[in-house]
């Protein structure tokens, strides 16, 4: 799809001939995720869809309690240090940002009246300022009034490097001023495409400044209401033990008509997946239970208990296999796999052609994953029905086999490929995960069959995702030849998401392997489209530049998409609400409610 | 006997240089121990890499082990058992949130032990091979082969999910007030309480059997008999008391984990107790709290010992302390 193509789609859209869901569909379709796709609309001056909550309650409370299963417990509720999504979930409860995002892609206003669009003056015409307009009849839990000052504050104090909030990449390249009361200006260094960063979604929510001012920077942490939390949010604090239980009650004074439903909140923290689905769809005990990590096939069964549902919520998480583009094998001043080195025999793009036939995903989703890991062929990803139909996917053993005999692999008397002395042998590591050793083995099994001999390494979690400079098994390292791991899409823009593969992330010692291109593929053009989305303002533009970057790493077979993993959630039959794949669970918990 | 105040403070002398080592041995293991608590903060792309940087500096972990280790001993000796990193408080706020249902659930169930192996180990004594005895025995060992986490699903399988009876989810927190606030502690707690002090007893009936039995044939008790003392009055006046010193010694020892907790039946039953603190720890990297656990853990094993042997020579006055 390329710009012109865009640009009359998005003239459907206005002129009706195109519903935005279709929109949206249809981008996905081309590997772009639904926030953009959204964006795309909202920067066409294209107004939202009114958000259909599907709330129906008619007043509020009078729901009794709602009991929500983490198997991890929170154990801080102040969002600006939450590092885990248990925390940002547990903050969200309390915390409220200016805006959240739905599960297509929309954002959707909390605190704010308005999105801010070109159309309504909320966006500059330069792309480097955004206003944003606040809700005047918010007051937090304590009664005191919402306002301007309180958004700047959060901007002042996440910012600040004393205070070390998890949040400063988000704050600390904007400049954020109070225009009057209930309006504030947030200023971005460069021309920003993607401005719905800062005081949205799980990393946006809102302290207040009457109970944080006294406790900036080094002080952050002496704060009481680190574990008190005081938000504007749909349920009030009653109390919390870290890692075990966060308990609240309903808001009154809430902003939002007739809500909430529930009179109490309660997020009971610990304990494993399994059993946290068991108390859910089995025996009831809890009304929804978060981040189910179990097999499908034990969720199936456990669903046969008829008390609730597995919810598969579609985000933009994959598991995928990774090539290393350099020599792992050989040290070059004191580094594996250093840049300076090229890989003897990947760099062959028949080698990895051949080994991307050779990944039977249909089989590793059927047998491995079921609904919790769709079989797909990009790396940009979102629910089953709209995978691109552009990269397909193909599992042929004998296909590989042709490909490798034309680019003279023989089959030596080992049965392992060769040519010019190199043989195709392989070190793959993951982590150490049920599902991810099963996978290595059916990928193994095809690869032999091929004449490529895989080495299974699996490699234990904490080591793996760490970041120990002097571990050579982690996963920035990529000390080998393959890896598979899940990389999480955290952030509903992929700008961040696509930086993997830009020559300038290289993991190299120098960085102390902190940066996140670790296949240490390189690729011009897809550097120069990188680089031009960073700054390209035309949402259009920008988009066919993602599209572009994703056929480019797939296509060049710079890694291997796997399975895309959308998130398990359990929740009660009679309990509805809204869920979304690009923020927290929590993103409108005031519309929670449960049926009659 | 006198008071062995010498004795104690020998003891108490001894115990120090072994908690020093142990101290030196769990911090050392900790610190070269995989892991890192702000991993999730460096894979994470959107956190720049300054803040795991600033967070490092802020608790001193970019200091030599030694340095930090000093540090660390300074501050327990002051009484001040570190910062979690993970929740960012204090560890002994964390470790006090959670000790009261330790000791609730840990304690009741050590107190069931006690209840049933007592009687049922004494009365399988008094009649050896009997049927009763027979019974006992086999349950008994069928008691200490199962483990905790085997036994607990099995318990939940069969009275939270076909009998719907029991919930299997503690909540240490029950909004609810008067007589149902009670009742639903104890349900809840019926089962972790019985998975864990079935399985103490099972072992404990084996030793008040066996240290009775070995009583039971001493030729004073042979005496007793023969002055025409009634049955009962020579099990519990003249066999219990002399059966039961090597039984308190036990028992003492066991008490230290009433604070430690149980890691598995606690992570089963989601008891909010030292075990699971001490297991989330674990997994979060959250060595501050790992280290106050495990060292306030290994200081009352060291306690409860010395407690166990003072106790076995006040119960039995020819076993003398020097």
């Amino acid at each position: 799809m390329n710009e012109q193509e865009l640009r009359g789609l998005i003239e459907a859209v206005r002129e009706g001939k195109v519903t935005r869901r279709d929109f949206i569909g249809t981008l996905l379709s081309f590997g772009v995720a639904a926030p953009i796709a959204g964006q795309l609309l909202l920067h066409a001056g294209i107004a939202q869809a009114q958000p259909t909550s599907g709330y129906k309650a008619t007043k509020r409370g009078g729901g009794g309690a709602l009991k929500v299963l983490w198997w991890q417990g929170a154990t801080l509720l102040n969002p600006h240090f939450a590092v885990g999504t248990k925390d940002q979930d547990g903050s969200r409860i309390f915390y409220e940002p200016l805006a959240g995002w739905d599960n297509d892609g929309n954002l959707i206003p909390v605190l704010a009246t308005e999105i801010p669009t070109p159309d309504n003056g909320g966006v500059s015409k330069d792309g480097k300022t955004i206003i944003w307009k606040l809700k005047k009849d918010v007051q937090w839990h304590d009664g005191k009034p919402f306002t301007s000052a309180d958004v700047v504050f959060n901007w002042e104090y996440a910012s600040d490097p004393a205070t070390a909030a998890v949040t400063i990449g988000s704050y600390k390249d904007v400049k954020v001023q109070a225009v009057d009361a209930y309006t504030v200006r947030v200023e971005y260094a460069k021309a920003s495409p993607f401005w719905a960063d800062p005081f949205v979604g799980v990393r946006g929510m809102i302290i207040p400044k009457h109970l944080f001012d006294a406790y900036r920077g080094a002080k952050s942490r002496e704060a009481p209401n680190n574990l008190k939390p005081v938000g504007t949010g749909p349920y009030k604090f009653v109390d919390f033990t870290p890692g075990d239980m966060v308990r609240g009650q309903i808001n009154t004074n809430y902003h939002q008509p007739n809500r909430p439903f529930f009179d109490t909140i309660e997020m009971k923290g610990g304990g494993d997946a399994v059993s946290a689905a068991r108390a859910v769809l089995q025996t009831g005990e809890f009304d929804y239970a978060w981040n189910l990590q179990v097999e499908d096939e034990i969720l199936v069964r456990l669903e046969t208990g008829g008390k609730g549902r597995v919810n598969i919520i579609s985000g933009g998480d994959i598991e995928f296999i990774q090539f290393n583009f350099t020599d792992p094998w050989t040290e070059v001043d004191g580094e594996r796999s250093s840049i300076k080195t090229k890989h003897p025999t990947l760099t062959d793009p028949v080698v990895r052609e051949a080994m991307s036939l050779l990944v039977d995903r249909a089989s590793i989703q059927q047998f491995i994953y079921g609904r919790t890991g769709i079989a797909t062929a990009n790396f940009i990803n979102n629910p089953e029905r709209y995978r691109s139909k552009n990269n397909k996917f193909e599992f042929n053993v004998d296909k590989a086999i042709q490909l490798l005999e034309n680019a003279g692999w023989k089959q030596g008397a080992d049965g392992v490929r060769t040519k010019d002395g190199k043989k195709l042998k392989f070190v793959y590591q993951t982590s150490v995960n049920q599902p991810r050793q099963k996978t290595q083995a059916i990928v193994k099994q095809a690869a032999q069959k091929a004449g490529i001999e895989l080495e299974l390494k699996a490699v234990t979690a904490s080591v793996f995702f760490s970041s120990d400079v002097a571990n050579p098994d982690t996963y920035t390292k990529l000390y080998c030849d393959m890896q598979m791991y899940t990389t999480t899409m955290t952030q509903p823009d992929p700008e961040t998401f696509m930086n993997q593969y830009v020559s300038w992330e290289f993991a190299t010692k120098a960085n102390k392997w902190q940066g996140r291109n670790s296949t240490r593929w390189q690729n011009d053009e897809y550097d120069k489209a990188f680089r031009a989305a960073e700054v390209e303002l035309d949402p259009v533009k920008r988009t066919a530049l993602f599209i572009r970057m994703n056929d480019l790493v797939v296509q060049d077979r710079a890694i291997i998409a796997v399975v895309a993993r959308p998130r398990p959630r359990a929740s009660n039959l009679k309990l509805k609400f809204a869920e979304s794949g690009w923020d927290s669970d929590f993103w409108a918990l005031q519309d929670w409610y449960r049926e009659a | 006997m006198s008071f062995p105040g010498t004795y104690v403070l020998r003891r108490l002398l001894i115990a120090l240089p072994s908690l020093l080592g142990i101290s030196v041995v769990l911090f050392t293991v900790l610190a070269l121990a995989p892991g890192d608590p702000f991993g999730e903060l460096v894979s994470n792309p959107n956190i720049p890499a300054e803040v795991a940087a600033n967070l490092r500096l802020k608790f001193g972990m970019d200091d030599p082990v030694a340095v930090r280790y000093l540090r660390w001993l300074a501050a327990m000796l002051h009484g001040d058992w570190g910062f979690s990193f993970a929740s960012r408080i204090d560890v002994s706020d964390l470790i006090m949130q959670r000790l009261p249902t330790t000791i609730q659930v840990i304690g009741s169930s050590q107190l069931l032990a006690l209840l049933i192996a007592l009687p049922v180990g004494i009365y399988a004594a008094t009649r050896p091979y009997s049927l009763f005895d027979q019974v006992a025995g086999t349950l008994t060992f069928i008691g200490f082969s199962l483990p905790t986490f085997f036994t607990g699903l099995l318990l939940i399988l069969v009275f939270s999910i076909e009998l719907d009876w029991l919930p299997f989810v503690y909540r240490s927190d029950i909004a609810a007030s008067g007589w149902r606030f009670y009742w639903e502690h104890v349900k809840q707690a019926i089962m972790p309480v019985a998975v864990l002090g079935l399985f103490q007893a099972a072992s404990w009936t084996r030793y008040v059997r066996s240290a009775a039995l070995d009583v039971i044939k001493l030729d004073y008790v042979t005496t007793a008999r023969s002055k025409g003392l009634r049955e009962r009055t020579v099990i519990l006046k003249h066999v219990v008391r002399n059966a039961l010193i090597p039984v308190v010694t036990l028992v003492a020892l066991q008490l230290p984990s009433i604070f430690g907790g149980a890691i598995v039946t606690e992570q089963i039953f989601r008891v909010p107790g030292i075990g699971s603190l001490l297991i989330s720890a674990i997994l979060a990297n959250d060595t501050p709290v790992i280290m106050a656990v495990t060292f306030v853990l290994s200081c009352l094993v060291i306690a409860f010992n010395l407690a166990a042997d003072i106790l076995y020579g006040w119960l039995d006055p020819r076993i003398s302390l020097r």
